[in-house]
């Protein structure tokens, strides 16, 4: 079970402001068999119970019930069409944005319905923050790109300070503090991709989720990349979507692991979870033939 | 969507689309959908286009200049226009006219047109039929003579419902009308251009739908909306047809005004000098040729100088 308080002192900021997600009784979390076994042992941010997604009539995600533990890095890797960035969507409802995607099962966070009706989509994506494939800066300067979560979110103190540490947070203050009024798109594909993970910072969120975010990047950006999300770590929960086995070995702490079936009738390709556990056991000690001929590199 | 769906679009419309498009696209910086060969196959007709231009350009400037250099002095800016003394008579009140109702014309469109586009490209459901039905309607009233729309506004703005008489606020809302469509197109087109990349990053730091249009979208598609803007109203100054049905065509020698009285408008004067037999006021139309490009010359910078203040904004 999750250690959810349920006492008012003892609420932390990014509870309290969870709690404004919905209002009303705090909800009944169901008691389902996790599908890891290590659940317990650490505070459940996203719990998902048989959630299936659908693009009009096709079946894109099928049945995923899966922890994603606070603090964690999880990876979420599987062959191309898996589904892996249409559940990502999911966990900040990013998906309300295609007008065909339909989300079924239960999907908690810290206990709250994401979908439950009295949520607004808007102050889901304030607590869990999105970084995406391809670096998308906004045409606007270095400082604004960082500020303009803040701002929208109507954050109170000093915006340089915010934007500051945010920059410094995403190891990208000392390239630019000369040119923070410099446009973005002025950076190299890196850096922007390291603003766009400031801007997701300044807001601070409580869980950052990233769809392949170095698919579009060279070795060394990606490595800096990656050294970032384990300082991260340590203040956020992460969710990442990567094609890249090493990375997710070398980054995450659990490790999702998807596969596509193919319905012969339709040929609609449903995105399935084989496996889900430590990132060590994934790809050391598979529990699933599929999960093994996928991380040896057999397959996919 | 592709150009060739619509092929009824005057060219009025052709080119504020493209040039709203064009725009956008090169502060968003979408570089990645044409190639080296595209871009220079792009530049080359450009170039062609420009050059065509300029020679046609050019050749009015010098024929102007060399019939109606007899008559240039600040005289044809200030005197006001008479039917017996060429010598001393001057486009005042039609530049005034021109002032006036351009001015209407642009305070009109812009929050209609940009409005109108910002609910369709970023609101509207485009599968409901009535959604359908104003796209498709904005689409052909593009490609409507502006003739029509001088008749329409003799029949409905002059007199008719809105009865408003002959005066430079009707031919405002005449040329209004006849605009509109193109800024909306044009507007739509700026909008579009905006990749949706900007607009799934500002959702996803938590901005509301009316955020993220008011502060990425219409920010980064504002100077490609000016210059549909620009290059439609440019279009506009030099409409004589539709005015002549709603007004324009008083001989004015009085200051206009916006509410009453009657108006006159450069392109209309000019007409009106150049049809009369003697060679004094064919000189004097001559001359009327390079005040109005003077006119547009003025309004153009006015209108590009803003676009730039926008663009600056980073
Ligand atoms: N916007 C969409 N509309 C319809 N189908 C989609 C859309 N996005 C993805 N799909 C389909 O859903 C499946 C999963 O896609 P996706 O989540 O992008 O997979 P992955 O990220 O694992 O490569 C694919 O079959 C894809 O064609
Ligand atoms: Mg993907």
């Amino acid at each position: 079970m999750p250690s959810r308080q349920t006492t008012n002192e003892t609420l932390s900021s990014t509870d309290r402001r969870v709690a404004a997600l919905a209002p009303g009784p705090p909800v009944n979390i169901a008691t389902g068999q996790a599908a890891d076994p290590g659940a317990g042992e650490r505070e459940v941010t996203f719990r998902l119970e048989g959630v299936s997604v659908r693009y009009g009539e096709a079946l894109a995600v099928k049945d995923v019930t899966m922890d994603i533990h606070h603090k964690d890095i999880t990876a979420l890797i599987g062959p191309s069409g898996c589904g892996k960035s249409t559940l990502l969507r999911c966990l900040n409802r990013m998906n309300d944005l295609i007008p065909s995607a339909r989300v079924s099962g239960r999907l908690w966070y810290h206990g709250e319905d994401v979908y439950g009706p009295k949520v607004d989509p808007v102050q889901v994506r304030k607590l869990i923050g999105m970084v995406f494939q391809k670096p998308n800066p906004f045409p606007k300067s270095i400082y604004d790109n960082v500020a303009f979560g803040p701002r929208t979110t109507g954050m109170k103190g000093d915006m340089d300070e915010i934007v500051e540490r945010a920059l410094r947070s995403a190891a990208l203050w000392d390239e630019v503090k000369d040119r923070l009024k410099e446009n973005a798109y002025g950076m190299s594909g890196g850096q922007q991709q390291r603003l766009c993970i400031a801007r997701c910072i300044a807001t601070e969120p409580d869980v950052i989720l990233m769809d392949e975010p170095c698919s579009a990047l060279d070795p060394i950006s990606t490595a800096r990349i990656e050294d970032l999300m384990h300082e991260l770590k340590e203040q956020y929960t992460i969710v990442i979507v990567t094609h890249n086995m090493q990375q997710a070995a070398r980054v995450s702490d659990r490790t999702a692991f998807f596969t596509a079936e193919v319905d012969e009738a339709t040929d609609v390709r449903t995105g399935v979870l084989v496996e889900y556990d430590r990132t060590e056991k994934v790809f050391s000690n598979p529990g699933d033939e599929r999960t093994e001929n996928y991380v040896t590199g057999r397959f996919g | 969507m592709t150009d060739a769906a619509y092929p009824v679009r005057t060219e009025r419309t052709r080119l504020a689309v493209a040039g709203a498009r064009a725009t956008t696209r090169s502060i968003v910086g979408d570089s990645e959908r044409s190639g080296r060969f595209g871009n220079l196959l792009f530049v080359a007709m450009l170039l062609l286009g420009v050059g065509t231009a300029l020679v046609a350009l050019s050749a009015i400037i010098v024929w102007a200049y060399v019939t109606g250099r007899p008559l240039l002095s600040t005289d044809l800016l200030t005197n006001y226009p008479s039917t017996v003394n060429p010598r001393a008579a001057g486009y005042r009140p039609a530049i005034l006219g021109t002032v006036y109702v351009i001015s209407g014309v642009v305070a009109l469109i812009v929050p209609l047109g940009v409005g109108a586009a910002v609910y369709l490209e970023e609101y509207a459901d485009g599968t409901k039929w009535w959604n359908r039905l104003i796209e498709l309607n904005i689409q052909n009233l593009a490609g409507v003579p502006s003739i029509v729309f001088g008749i329409l506004g003799l029949a409905f703005i002059v007199r008719g419902p809105i009865s408003l008489g002959f005066v430079a606020a009707a031919g405002s809302l005449t040329l209004a009308l006849l605009v509109l469509p193109t800024v909306i197109l044009a507007s739509r087109e700026a909008i579009r251009a905006v990749p949706s990349s900007i607009r799934h990053g500002s959702l996803a730091l938590g901005a509301t739908q009316w955020q993220t249009v008011s502060r990425q979208v219409l920010p980064a598609a504002l100077p490609g909306i000016l210059t549909g803007v620009i290059l439609a109203v440019a279009r506009a100054i030099g409409e004589a047809a539709p005015l002549l049905l709603v007004g324009a065509v008083t001989f004015v020698t009085f200051d206009p005004r916006f509410f009453d009285g009657g108006y006159s408008v450069l392109p209309v004067q000019i007409f009106q000098y150049a049809g009369r037999p003697q060679e004094d006021f064919r000189i004097l139309a001559a001359a009327g040729v390079l005040v109005l490009l003077l006119v547009l010359l003025v309004i153009n910078a006015t209108a590009i100088w803003l676009r730039h203040r926008y663009e600056r904004e980073w």
